[in-house]
């Protein structure tokens, strides 16, 4: 890849998110200096214990997925706009798959970054204009016909995304797929078992070292 | 102070956060198309990309929106519009406020008037999910280092890993869908979406390359995406 234009994108990357996370964390500073109104420590910290221990580690696996596969400026983007699972890595994936570019190559970083970005800006505005109709919207989408399609947005997205993957790569896909069926169909909490899911697929990585290329 | 979760100062507050998402996302549109362009790659093929998934984008963002409405019933617009423009998810989002107003004995039926129980669940919303933008800026350029190691020993071994890990990625979140299995066949509707989606993009997949349709590629994913939207709002009713 071509060092001086991935380097670039690592130095703006960084002056981006950490002005974000200054901002970010501004936020509720400047929410608590206006309405002079700081919270209690232990509520915070109840509160924070209910979600950080998975959502941190999740968090970081995160970083360790989705950060090869997004490429530099992808990666600097998305985790600041969000959403990574439901459209940003969906996103970025179907577009290198279409534009017939590999994950972590020069073109597959452009490709990538472009679909993040625009995943991003089209996400604002849909947003932006939802909330600027929202008395009109909102008899519409809170409607109880309309409520299944929502509720059923991710296997109506992940159906078509696994099936081009899957059929591509089949035999690498069993492990995981078996692993899913064994822990999945017999839990309760999703949440718990994706992170479990996570570290197992993690492991994979052994799985290869002894005959990785008998995969394909 | 009275507390308004709409005030006027927070809708300015939640302008200021996206109007900087939105300026970063253009900063790195740009600079990746101008890049592209001086690679030689194809323009159509760049507009192409932005188009499509410009499209794609439409159907979850909408869900967001959800997202944003469910949340504002208790936590006002312009906090849920910012969480859920800067890092957030609806799966963080929802639990982390559920989780700071039962731990304040709040209902989130009712809309909050309490402004230090507002800022409370600010905090815990914004703490909880910074450990990604710490990270990055920390570690990627580790972690994209390592990947060219492998790619450099072994570059099909390079491939098979990253493939491996979307691989990986994909099936936890197919997982996700088999949750409800137990709960009677209205457990069982996410899969019936999952594989019609599956089946809508085999047809689009033999469209493209059977019957030539190159065009259809571009809006596959969307198209099986909102046709398996719409069979949900059909068997959810006779299933259901």
């Amino acid at each position: 890849m071509n060092t001086t234009y991935n380097d670039k994108s690592h130095f703006y990357g960084r002056i981006w998110i950490l002005t974000a996370l200054f901002m970010l964390l501004s936020v509720p500073v400047v929410i608590c200096l206006y309405y002079g109104a700081w919270p209690e420590g232990t509520a915070v910290l109840k509160g924070l214990l209910g979600v950080a221990p998975i959502f941190w580690t999740v968090a970081v696996i995160e970083v360790f997925t989705y950060g090869p596969m997004l490429g530099t400026g992808g990666s600097y983007l998305a985790f600041v706009t969000g959403n990574i699972t439901n459209i940003k890595a969906p996103a970025a994936l179907n577009a290198m798959e279409n534009a017939q570019v590999k994950p972590g190559s020069e073109e597959g970083e452009v490709i990538s970054t472009l679909a993040i970005a625009t995943s991003s800006i089209v996400t604002t505005l849909v947003i932006a204009v939802g909330v600027l109709l929202l008395s009109v919207l909102t008899p519409v989408l809170n409607s109880p016909v309309l409520k299944p399609a929502f509720d059923n947005i991710l296997p109506a997205l992940f159906g078509g995304l696994a099936v081009v993957y899957i059929s591509k790569n089949w035999k690498l896909s069993l492990t995981p797929l078996i692993f899913l069926l064994l822990f999945y169909i017999p839990a309760s909490n999703s949440r718990q078992i994706q992170f479990l899911l996570y570290i197992i697929l993690a492991g994979r990585r052994v799985d290869f070292s002894g005959g990785g290329k008998d995969y394909v | 102070m009275s507390f308004d979760p709409n005030s006027s100062f927070l809708f300015i507050l939640a302008a200021i956060v996206i109007a900087f998402v939105v300026a970063q996302s253009v900063f790195f549109l740009m600079r990746a198309y101008r890049h592209g362009a001086a690679i030689g790659m194809d323009k159509a093929q760049l507009k192409k990309t932005i188009l499509s998934t410009a499209v794609f984008t439409i159907a979850p963002a909408v869900s967001i929106l959800l997202g944003i409405l469910t949340l504002s019933k208790f936590l006002g617009i312009p906090l849920p519009w910012i969480r859920l423009s800067v890092v957030g998810a609806i799966t963080y989002e929802l639990p982390a406020a559920t989780s700071t107003a039962t731990a304040l004995g709040l209902s989130l039926a009712d809309t909050i008037t309490d402004a230090k129980a507002y800022t409370a669940i600010a905090w815990v919303m914004t703490l909880g999910i910074i450990p990604g933008m710490i990270m990055i800026p920390l570690f990627l350029k580790k972690i994209q280092g390592g990947i060219m190691k492998i790619k450099n020993k072994d570059g099909k071994w390079g491939d098979l890993f990253m493939t491996s890990l979307f691989l990986g990625m994909i099936s936890a979140f197919l997982g996700m869908v088999f949750t409800d299995v137990r709960n009677g066949l209205a457990g069982w509707i996410p899969i019936f979406v999952l594989l019609f989606s599956a089946l809508i993009m085999g047809v689009c997949g033999i469209l493209i390359k059977v019957c030539k349709m190159k065009w259809l590629e571009t809006y596959a994913l969307s198209i099986s995406m909102i046709l398996s939207m719409v069979f949900a709002v059909i068997i959810t009713p006779l299933i259901g």
